[in-house]
């Protein structure tokens, strides 16, 4: 009798494939973690694809100081569960000079992400590293292939790129020349949520609603999550019901308000909202096809 | 039907989700997985189409919607009218000409199954796009303007889906709208398709008559076509049989991605199973070794478990400690797959660069990467009128049946009937570029006949004799390099040492066994590759062979070094500069060929690769050919 596979199911053996394949292929790949939920289910992958083995690679997480402290709490634990190494970078540079999502604008992300990465693919001579990103999340990601090839510098050339046929993929390369594999690349952010439900896989508790202290900047709500956060004068942050959809450096940030502070009610509120998951994020509204040119400077 | 529904212009989302979320949770739990390609080019409404799909199943958000009328307005092809086409046009460069340049994958989902559709652009220039879109659908949409009817694209688009082996076809008349919905009309495309397609083999297809602009029989029967009986697209998308489950019924194969050790007591063999079922105690055969054995158990971090089909990705155990490594395909003891090293097989061509046959290219196939090289091609098939053409070789975009040939036996199944160990990949060895994708239909079986005849005075006995290691001194260099001399210098020096050599001179051998071989790419390739072999029967009578050719391509040179055992093949690079060598032109030919009257000479109009990592390097602008033989010999010691 023939059993069909669940969608999730054919996700799920299409992204243990992938990471398997790297693993034979490459010379020393790494994952990038960002502790938020789609790192969490790549993480999760991760050990389904090798057990009863650990994931015979590292977390490398591109540090920048301004992650929610919630993230940091959860990063070192999932690490130590998964039974695999973390590695944790921060651009030396960007901390000399007190680099910040306040005073620096885009200069912020540019030094502690799209720098800091390449920073460290390099210091460590990791040749694959995978990421997490998905190609329903923003228009050009909707060809990016699955093995995205990078120059020696880090450069990601669209017409470069190499044709991608059933499930083969080529990840031969010339020294210093590096792969990005999104092994997630087909799931969207409804089988994230869904995926994360059924496998009962932790996340970072800023998924889900609670009253926390808020301003509001530019119609956007932001979470004050330490001291750092530069008040107006005779400012109060204001206690307020929040969760988050997507988490990046919390000044950049911003939350959306809501009662859901379950898993199921999360996504039920997804499914009823009328805005995209990006939309929280400052990056993508910088220019038109902003995403675009960040990738072809080396962001992920 | 759908979950989602248009009324009015807005949105009806499932009344589950905001009711009861567990309930709808668990329905999409259970939703299956389609993939299909969608094939026309802007004018068709293909992006029009996807975007209607996209916005009628509700994945397009209220903020994307704000970008996509302020879009539609600013560079729309609607007027004031929403233009869905701009949902799907990725990339900023793309937009602005206009057209879609790459396959862009959009998911969607419905009540019963989620979608993946590959959008592919249409034109014949990018032909190697669809058919990479085309390799993972289940399901092909050919679109066809109903306003112009059947044209030249409609043949190529289904004849590539025929060729990728998608089963389930398609046409979708779109466009109904500006042809007032008239049935006769739509009666006579439908049968001229049906007399196309009975010419090239598809046995079945399924016809529907849609407007993608206005959404008749996409989500729900169109009330302008009541005399359309049949389902409307999304249903019969939500219907349709998925191969995933057709290959459960064929006999198990699972190639081998990794082997999983984590201490002595545990050994695993990692693989995406391909096609069939396994179950502990299955009786099973490991490809190409014919080994067998017993599973034991299948291992997840969910647990063992009890049966794994088709598409899961699992870890087996065996009974029996037998070699089984990345590579080897697990089977059905019973019902084993072939293994061949030559085969016959459509290749399409993806690359600028053309097809060099005889050349050495990596070919990976499931889990296996080899060397192969692929004949002059038979023929190319015009794509256009499905017509046979003669080629020497194959372009970019061109498809053609040719024979390949493998450097070890692989484990395939002919790719009708097993995709993932039919359908292959080829990769250039020193681009790293993916070239090709093919598929194999069945092998020649020649080698198979033909067995290596083993000797009982091997080649170690000759060498033995000789009192030396035997090694082939590859010269490399440009014409007037000084190959011929130095090899020369160095054979001479040899000889007074007691060294049994031969000098294999590129001239000498052109009056000979090479006098057939002209100077083209192809010529030059096999050239080298006769010569390659005649060092190699050399090197096994014990002597010490030094060649003196240009050898050119980098790519040549590595084929030589492959068949030779390790530190057999040394490299010398005789690295002269173009204008010592033209300015010495010892044989006058730099002064020929800068006057046209030779083609192809290398340094002047063929290319000459310099090989990156020589095992010598002799330079004869500081060295006269005595010191440079010197040089190299001393590098050669000992020679025993």
């Amino acid at each position: 009798m023939t059993k069909t596979l669940t969608h999730l199911a054919r996700l799920e053996a299409e992204a243990i494939h992938i990471m398997r394949e790297v693993v034979a292929e490459a010379d020393k790949p790494v994952m990038l973690y960002s502790v938020g939920k789609d790192s969490a289910v790549m993480l999760h992958l991760a050990r389904k694809a090798f057990y009863p083995s650990p994931p015979p690679f590292p977390l490398l997480h591109i540090d920048t100081t301004w992650k929610f402290k919630a993230m940091y709490a959860l990063r070192e634990k999932a690490a130590r569960d998964a039974g695999m190494e973390l590695l944790v970078h921060q651009n030396p540079e960007a901390l000399a000079r007190g680099i910040n999502p306040f005073d620096h604008g885009s200069l912020h992300t540019d030094m502690w992400k799209t720098e800091g990465l390449k920073q460290a693919l390099d210091e460590y001579g990791f040749d694959v590293a995978f990421g997490g990103a998905r190609r329903d999340e923003e228009k050009s990601r909707a060809k990016e292939r699955i093995f995205s090839f990078r120059t020696a510098t880090h450069i990601w050339d669209p017409k470069n790129q190499r044709p991608e046929l059933w499930s083969l993929y080529n990840a031969r390369k010339a020294k210093a020349e590096s792969i990005r594999v999104f092994p997630i690349s087909n799931w969207t952010e409804l089988d994230i949520w869904q995926y994360i439900h059924l496998e009962n896989i932790e996340i970072v508790p800023l998924y889900f609603s609670a009253p926390r202290p808020t301003v509001t900047r530019d119609g956007m709500l932001l979470m004050v999550d330490d001291e750092r956060f530069p008040l107006k004068d005779g400012e109060v942050p204001v206690k307020r019901s929040i969760r988050f959809r997507t988490l990046g450096c919390y000044p950049l940030t911003g939350a959306v308000e809501s009662m859901a502070s379950t898993l199921p009610e999360v996504i039920q509120e997804m499914l009823l909202t009328t805005t995209s998951e990006r939309q929280g994020r400052v990056i993508d509204h910088d220019q038109a096809a902003s995403m675009e040119k960040k990738k072809q400077e080396g962001y992920f | 039907m759908s979950d989602v529904s248009l009324h009015n212009g807005i949105y009806k989302t499932d009344k589950l989700i905001a009711s009861d979320i567990d309930a709808y949770l668990n329905i999409h739990q259970h939703k299956s997985l389609l993939r299909f390609i969608t094939c026309g080019s802007v004018d068709d409404g293909k992006s029009t189409l996807i975007g209607r799909l996209l916005y009628d199943s509700k994945m397009i958000f209220e903020d994307q919607l704000a970008t996509l009328e302020s879009d539609s307005k600013r560079m729309g092809t609607q007027g004031q009218e929403i233009d869905f086409a701009l949902l799907v046009d990725g990339l900023a460069a793309e937009r602005e000409q206009g057209i879609t340049i790459d396959v862009a994958y959009r998911f969607f989902a419905t009540e019963k199954r989620k979608f993946i559709v590959a959008d592919c652009p249409g034109h014949e220039q990018y032909t190697r796009n669809m058919v990479t879109g085309a390799s993972t659908a289940d399901l092909a949409v050919i679109l066809i303007d109903a306003r112009k009817g059947m044209l030249v694209q409609t043949r190529r688009h289904s004849y590539l889906a025929q060729l990728l082996g998608i089963k389930n076809i398609v046409l979708a008349v779109n466009k109904m709208d500006l042809i007032a919905y008239d049935q006769a009309k739509y009666d006579a495309i439908v049968a001229e398709y049906t007399a196309f397609t009975n010419s090239i083999g598809i046995s079945d297809f399924t016809a529907m008559p849609i407007s993608g602009f206005k959404g008749d029989n996409i989500t729900e029967r169109s009330v302008h076509m009541p005399w359309y009986a049949g389902p409307p697209l999304i249903a019969h998308l939500e219907t349709v049989a998925l191969d995933n489950d057709a290959d459960q019924a064929k006999p198990l194969r699972m190639p081998v991605q990794w082997v999983n050790r984590p201490n002595l007591d545990f050994r695993g063999f990692s693989g995406q199973i391909a096609t069939g079922i396994v179950r502990p105690g299955d009786a099973i055969r490991v490809l190409p070794s014919g080994k067998t054995s017993t599973i034991t158990k299948i291992v997840t971090l969910d647990g063992e478990l009890s049966e794994a089909v088709a598409g899961q990705s699992v870890t087996l155990c065996f009974a029996d400690e037998i070699d089984c490594s990345r590579g080897d395909v697990i089977a059905a003891a019973d019902n084993p797959p072939e293994v061949s090293d030559q085969f016959e097989s459509t290749i399409v061509w993806m690359a600028d660069e053309a097809l060099v046959p005889g050349r050495a290219y990596w070919l990976k196939l499931g889990t296996q990467t080899v060397s192969a090289t692929v004949q002059s091609p038979k023929y190319t098939i015009n794509v256009n009128n499905m017509e046979h053409m003669a080629a020497k070789t194959l372009e970019l975009n061109a498809i053609g049946v040719a024979e390949i040939l493998t450097d070890k036996a692989i484990v395939f199944e002919p790719y009708a009937n097993n995709h993932v160990l039919g359908g292959y990949i080829l990769i250039d060895k020193i681009t790293n570029a993916t070239v090709a994708a093919g598929m194999l239909h069945f092998s020649l079986r020649r080698a198979q006949n033909v067995h290596w005849q083993a000797t009982d005075v091997g080649r170690e006995a000759h060498a033995a004799l000789k009192n030396q290691k035997p090694k082939i001194l590859w010269f490399t260099g440009l014409s007037g390099s000084g190959k011929s001399t130095i090899a020369n210098e160095v054979e001479k020096t040899l000889n007074l040492l007691n060294r049994h050599t031969f000098l294999l001179d590129g001239d000498n051998i052109r009056h000979g066994l090479n006098k057939d071989l002209g100077f083209t790419e192809t010529d030059r390739i096999e050239n080298i590759r006769r010569v390659g072999e005649v060092a190699k029967l050399m090197a096994d009578a014990g002597l010490i062979v030094l060649t003196a050719f240009i050898s050119p391509f980098r790519a040549e040179r590595d084929m030589v070094r492959a068949m030779m055992p390790e530190g057999e093949f040394v490299e010398i690079f005789v690295d002269t500069p173009i204008e010592i060598a033209e300015a010495r032109d010892v044989k006058g030919l730099y002064k020929k060929a800068r006057a046209g009257q030779l083609k192809n000479f290398t340094g002047i109009d063929s290319p000459y690769e310099p090989p990156e990592n020589p095992d010598i390097r002799v330079n004869t602008v500081e060295m006269s050919p005595v010191e440079a033989a010197e040089h190299i010999v001393r590098q050669l010691m000992p020679l025993k």
